[in-house]
């Protein structure tokens, strides 16, 4: 799987730019021959596994560290030489908050703000407190950092990253450690700031989260980038199934292997349909590209299948005179195309 | 830490206050003279704590610097924020340059206070045998603490780029102490005579010549330049390390 087509390439003006983006330590290739390409105004989703490169390749692109091989541009510019000029345009949230616990919220943020040499004082009060009022965290402001829960230090390291109108904001895994009503209101800052115009790359593990907020994104595992590209052509490049909802059972899974369909019986109490039973079956894609497995209740993929119209499908089970109460056709959802990629349970690959 | 190097020349003051009259000749250099003259109590505090007491705290201070932001998570905070690397890093020393300031400053002014309040104060007899008024004493007990701060600008250095090479403060403090002792140790041994003069604590206890008339500057030079080497060496170390560290932390 290419990671960047011939369909990236400056079609749109992109804010992050790789070519072959390597970083080794010692024999370990961290982060291994990555192309990205990140639309401006986009938000990014950065999928993989733990462990598969995503904070690397961030610290790359932040010049925290420098890369083996391979060239980057950021907003334009070339990476790591015109970093002073970059970064002050760059809102960051890095492997997690840092703060000094001795100090208060509102003066960790102060501080933050003076070591950039573009942070105006005249006006840092002022950013502080709207940086502070964005995340929700104005009547903890003075509070000392080290009293700060989990989730407020999450809090606190997006407001650092909003202290000035950035043009690119990078946020490796933002909502690690918030509650639910912080998780949405992270993800309700991203679509504004998306909305302001800004490009949001998120690095996240969390795919519904990925799903509900992201335009696009891409797949990182074991240091290569697997897959890149709009939500929508992600999930294409996956296989579609089918979900019937019927009381026959038996006579439809019949009909449904005569078409040449593998249906499975999903497990009982899997789905709420009282009396009737749910089969699901893998629809061969009209271009059937091979594709990998999807969910274990969707049963193995023939990948020599014709393929077949989802109505030619429910034209048959009538026919053959299956009470049908629900028919659908899924897409595979990212999740199934993320563990597709990057390997199932544990043994993810190092 | 400040407060720590306060309390030595009060230590000293309440000690010799609150017991008989030391002998002369036993006990740190001008212990028997307290009792005579308060101001020597800054004096003696500072001899006290030269070989161990502040490097101690330069150590700390300087190891702290990088290594200390780096434990933290910080460091990449301020890299991005972006503080840039050489800006972060000059600041940084001149915080702990600050320190270094500062630091015998307190032990010289705390030492002078105390012993002004318990002991009485008047002129003051120089190792060369002349008698200077008290308001020219105290500016040879302030030219003493200039000259151990700049004693221990190569220390701080030295600190500093140690710090740039670690993620554990701690580390890098124990080992820039164990440096200056190691350091004084070997100025001690007589077979090792021709690296002495390369060692930055050659010349901490040199600062007899500022209790001298007429006033001799030669120690102060010969420390200086040294101590400039050290900064100058130690500095350019810390800033080829820092520049193109991959800060993981």
């Amino acid at each position: 799987m290419s990671a960047a087509g011939p369909a990236a390439e400056l079609r749109t003006e992109l804010s992050i730019e790789t070519r072959g983006l390597t970083k080794r330590f010692g024999h370990q290739l961290a982060v291994d021959d990555v192309d990205l390409a990140v639309p401006k105004g986009a938000v990014f989703g950065f999928l993989g596994p733990n462990g598969s490169g995503k904070t690397t390749t961030i610290r790359l692109l932040l010049g925290l560290a420098s890369a083996t091989g391979g060239s980057m541009r950021v907003l334009g510019e070339e990476m790591p030489g015109k970093l002073n000029g970059v970064l002050p345009r760059v809102g960051a949230l890095v492997e997690g908050p840092a703060f000094y616990p001795f100090l208060s919220g509102s003066a960790n943020l102060h501080r933050m703000d003076a070591a950039d040499p573009y942070g105006q004082a005249a006006t840092r009060r002022a950013r502080v407190q709207s940086a502070l009022d964005r995340v929700g965290l104005t009547h903890a402001a003075d509070k000392k950092v080290r009293a700060y829960s989990l989730g407020m230090k999450q809090r606190l390291g997006i407001a650092n990253a909003l202290l000035a109108p950035r043009d690119l904001l990078v946020l490796d895994e933002p909502t690690n450690g918030l509650d639910p009503q912080g998780t949405r209101e992270v993800r309700s800052l991203v679509r504004s700031l998306a909305a302001d115009g800004a490009t949001v790359f998120v690095s996240s593990h969390l795919l519904a989260e990925v799903e509900q907020i992201c335009t696009h994104a891409a797949i990182m595992s074991a240091g290569r980038l697997v897959a890149q590209g709009t939500l929508a052509e992600l999930r294409r490049a996956g296989q579609a199934r089918i979900r019937v909802l019927t009381p026959d059972p038996g006579t439809a899974a019949q009909v449904l292997a005569g078409l040449g369909l593998a249906a499975t019986v999903s497990p009982d109490g899997a789905a709420s349909a009282g009396p009737d039973a749910v089969l699901f079956a893998p629809l061969p894609a009209p271009a059937a590209a091979p594709a990998p497995a999807a969910r274990e209740t969707a049963g193995a993929v023939d990948a020599g299948q014709q393929a077949v119209e989802p109505e030619a499908v429910v034209a048959a089970l009538v026919a053959a005179g299956v009470r049908v109460r629900g028919f659908a056709t899924e897409q595979v959802s990212l999740e199934d195309r993320f563990v597709a990629l990057t390997g199932e349970g544990f043994d993810v690959v190092q | 830490m400040l407060c720590a190097l306060a309390a030595i020349p009060i230590l000293i003051a309440v000690a010799v206050r609150v017991s008989s009259a030391v002998p002369a000749g036993r006990g740190p250099a001008f212990l028997d003279r307290i009792t005579q003259n308060g101001l020597f109590v800054g004096v003696t505090a500072m001899v006290v704590s030269v070989p161990l007491f502040l490097p101690l705290t330069v150590g700390v201070v300087a190891g702290d610097t990088i290594a200390g932001e780096a434990g933290q998570g910080t460091l990449r905070y301020l890299l991005v924020a972006p503080a840039g690397r050489v800006r972060l890093l000059l600041i940084k020393y001149a915080g702990a340059a600050l320190f270094v300031v500062v630091a015998p400053l307190v032990v010289a002014l705390v030492g002078a206070g105390i012993g002004a309040a318990l002991f009485p104060v008047g002129p003051v007899t120089l190792l060369s045998g002349d008698t200077i008024g008290t308001g020219e004493a105290m500016v040879r007990l302030l030219l003493i603490a200039a000259y151990l701060a700049v004693s221990l600008l190569g220390l701080s250095a030295i600190g500093l780029f140690i710090s740039t090479l670690t993620d554990v403060p701690v580390g890098a403090m124990a080992a820039t102490v164990v440096l200056s002792v190691v350091a004084q140790v070997l100025d001690a041994l007589p077979q090792l005579e021709w690296l002495h003069p390369w060692l930055f604590s050659h010349y901490w206890l040199d600062f007899g010549d500022l209790l001298r008339q007429p006033l001799s500057w030669d120690s102060f030079a010969a420390n200086a330049v040294l101590q400039a080497g050290y900064v100058a060496v130690f500095g350019a170390l810390a800033y080829g390390r820092f520049i193109t560290k991959d800060v993981l932390s």
